[in-house]
């Protein structure tokens, strides 16, 4: 990841200054470029409190509703800005509430910096009021995490947790600070981390492997790339498409992946995955040489992994080693950062066209369009579809727009069928499957993109696991613009148990409130739509709106998405209906 | 795929709630750690965790050794097979004094095993057995009819046949972590 717009450090790192440890947190957020951080406060943590009070025309804090609310803000503020997101809490259940947001951008390897307070030192261990010991609940779940006992600690782990949350594979750091470190003082001077010896987040790439690579490549005769995530977080896209455009090969997205290259470029074939195209998933098993760059084969993607693409040479391009044959045994592994892989490949790489390869996909194409996506996205009945808005969507923001999604039926139609023109614009919770992600993500994105217009395409079950955050839209004025896609079913569990528990509906019907009147509350512009000819017209208004805006729209209650590999079949047992 | 038991060796700085992160890497996959053992390596400031896990497929055990590794404060990550390394337990056994005395069973049991008296005390004596687990295990239960008052073994600790040397693949690494 780029660290470039992080860079604005202190000008003369070497002079020191005594102040306490809580204006030393402030300082070090500064210096690392941070000018806005997502929190909410309580005893352990007030003393930073006090010091962002000071120094609030330089570090802007969102007040969220709900702990959890802040690390998606920063996720989604991360993911939409390329820095890294900040959020922070006080000790205990403040802590806690962190956690799912923890979880999220480590497995989404989304840079996050979590600060939370902790009751002093000598409290540690004695069951203090609101005490938790948060480094040891954040371990399995972050990069890296320390507790500061002592001020003048500070600078150093705050140092080290930003160069770890946005080198390498990027990920969440825990800073838990007790509050006599806060109050502590200590003379402070700051230098950014420029390394850690037992660290490596950029790998020597190994050009042995480049060639082996590029002779596979040269001599395929149906490459195919699948690509994800990797190629945003090390910004590579130019690289992506300079490679795939010279040799000709169609490529896939996964779910993170999306938006890391144009949506109607002629060699993006469309999105792998369970609820992913018809032609991505079967053409796992046609190719003979599967290039995968910045992706790890999640089960989602693989389906069953005895019967993924076995036929197919594998070239993996991933930072993480620890990601390399995990899942899918590789013949050549190029461990370290997909653009410095994809440029240093490409020399190599013979200009290619596999035009009858192509046409397979395009085949394939054909067969989903006349089987899923016509009905979808042309109903012909009364009620509408998730697919028909999101394909009206994309006529109002021709692609412009960043889509943040929540997790559900709503985000894997809007992953299938919303189009993208530029990079960074698809966030979503892939690896965790966070309800309750969108909402205060797409707040986040919107404050971390503040010129682009960030849509927050939500199901009615999501949108109340969070929608306390509309308090922050209240309060901090953020122009996100909320689609939300009603069935009145927690739809996702409501297809399973449809297909696979007898349509035994476990739990799954909504007895929802009126959502029209809690924006109202919030003072929030909204509206709501059932019938296909306002559905144009709302969406327009909603996106032309200067300023928030809630849009209803009621969907069929029963639909499912489709296609769609069960869980645990192979990629090739793809259903279309 | 066959199940074997492996040792891991895994370096890092002696930094509190590492153990915890290392850990972590096992109980995630519900791997049940057999033995582990903490100590500073021949490198000032380096310590050395080893850990032994029984019965797993090397696919896995590899896996871990990866997971482990990419922590950001875990120097370097090992596994080996039993094959691939020199391994010791140390147990030590508190008897009653009188099954001690000179002549008694309990004295030609401990020379037979070539275990030796650590320590007399008032009314108990200590014995020492290094070895291998069969080995300590066999005193165990030699000595038991006679009473044990009390019993402690060691984790493994292990050294590994390859001829590189830790201080080697530090500077690699330190090389590679500037790059």
């Amino acid at each position: 990841m780029s660290t470039t717009s992080q860079q604005k450090t202190e000008a003369n790192p070497t002079t020191t200054e005594r102040i306490t440890g809580s204006e030393a947190v402030v300082r070090c957020l500064i210096a690392e470029g941070v000018d806005l951080l997502f929190g909410y406060p309580g005893g352990a943590i007030m003393p930073v409190y006090d010091e962002l009070y000071k120094y609030k025309d330089e570090l802007h804090h969102v007040l969220v509703r709900h702990e959890q609310g802040a690390t998606h803000a920063a996720q989604g503020y991360a993911r939409a800005s390329g820095r890294v997101g900040v959020a922070i809490a006080t000790s205990g259940p403040g802590a806690t509430n962190l956690i799912t947001g923890v979880a999220d951008a480590m497995i989404d390897s989304t840079p996050m910096v979590c600060i939370t307070g902790q009751v002093p030192k000598d409290l540690l261990g004695s069951d203090a009021f609101q005490e938790c010991d948060i480094i040891g609940v954040s371990i399995p779940v972050s990069k890296w995490g320390f507790q500061i006992t002592e001020a003048s600690e500070i600078p150093a782990v705050f140092a080290k947790a930003f160069y770890v949350a946005k080198s390498g594979r990027p990920g969440p750091v825990v800073i838990d600070i007790t509050k006599n470190a806060q109050f502590g003082e200590f003379d402070f001077s700051y230098e950014p981390c420029t390394n850690i010896s037992t660290y490596v987040p950029r790998p020597i790439l190994k050009k042995e492997k480049l060639q082996e690579a590029a002779d596979l490549i040269n001599n395929a005769e149906k490459p195919y790339v699948l690509f994800g995530q990797g190629v945003i977080l090390s910004e590579a896209e130019a690289e992506l498409k300079a490679l795939v455009e010279k040799a000709g090969i169609p490529s896939a997205w996964t779910i993170m992946g999306l938006s890391a290259m144009d949506t109607d470029h002629p060699l993006n074939v469309g999105m792998l995955g369970m609820h992913g195209n018809y032609g991505p998933n079967v053409m796992i098993n046609q190719c003979d040489v599967m290039i995968a760059i910045g992706m790890r084969f999640d089960d989602r993607v693989t389906g069953n992994l005895s019967k993924f693409g076995k036929q197919a040479k594998v070239i993996h391009i991933e930072i993480d080693r620890s990601e390399i044959d995990k899942n899918v045994k590789t013949d050549v592994a190029i461990h370290g950062d997909a653009k410095e892989a994809m440029a240093s490949l490409l020399p190599l790489i013979k200009e290619q066209q596999h035009e009858s390869w192509l046409q397979e996909f395009r085949d394939c194409d054909q067969k989903e369009y006349e089987i899923v996506i016509k009905d979808e996205c042309e109903p012909t009945d009364s009620t509408l579809t998730m697919g028909e808005t999101i394909k009206k969507l994309n006529e109002v923001t021709g692609g412009n727009a960043i889509i943040v999604t929540d997790v559900g039926q709503h985000q894997m139609v809007a992953c299938r069928y919303a189009e993208f023109r530029q990079s960074k614009s698809n966030i979503t919770s892939g690896g965790l499957g966070t309800m309750g992600f969108g909402l205060p993500a797409a707040i986040g994105a919107k404050l971390g993109a503040p010129e682009r217009d960030v849509i927050c395409v939500v199901g009615d079950g999501g949108i109340q696991m969070t929608i306390e955050e509309l308090g922050v839209i209240l309060q901090t004025d953020v122009h996100v613009k909320i689609l939300l896609l009603n069935n009145e079913f927690l739809g996702m569990v409501r297809q399973w148990q449809q297909l696979f528990f007898d349509k035994r509906y476990s739990a799954t019907e909504m007895v929802n409130p009126n959502f029209q009147l809690i924006a109202k509350a919030y003072d929030i512009e909204s509206n709501k739509v059932s019938e296909r000819e306002n559905l144009s017209d709302s969406l327009k208004k909603m996106i032309e709106h200067d300023g928030a805006y809630l849009l209803e729209v009621m969907v069929g209650k029963e639909n499912n998405v489709f296609p769609m590999v069960p869980a645990g079949a192979a990629v090739a047992d793809i259903r279309l209906e | 795929m066959s199940k074997e038991n492996f040792t891991f060796a895994v370096f890092s700085e002696n930094k509190a709630g590492l153990l915890q992160r290392v850990v972590s890497g096992f109980t995630r996959r519900k791997i049940n750690i057999e033995s582990l053992t903490v100590s500073e390596s021949e490198v000032p400031g380096i310590h050395r965790y080893t850990i032994v896990v029984e019965g797993l497929d090397e696919a896995l055990v590899k896996k871990v050794c990866t997971a482990l590794e990419k922590q950001v404060d875990v120097q370097k990550a090992f596994y080996y097979r039993e094959s691939d390394i020199i391994y010791r337990e140390i147990a030590m056994y508190k008897v009653r004094a009188e099954s001690m005395k000179e002549g008694s069973p309990g004295l030609a049991i401990v020379d037979k095993h070539h275990a030796r008296i650590l320590s007399v005390e008032e009314g108990f004596t200590v014995i020492q057995k290094t070895g291998r687990r069969e080995a300590t295990q066999a005193l165990f239960v030699e000595l038991e009819p006679h009473g044990i008052l009390e019993f402690v073994r060691s984790g493994r600790i292990a050294i590994s046949r390859p001829m590189k040397q830790l201080k080697t693949y530090l500077d690699e690494l330190a090389l590679a972590s500037t790059h």
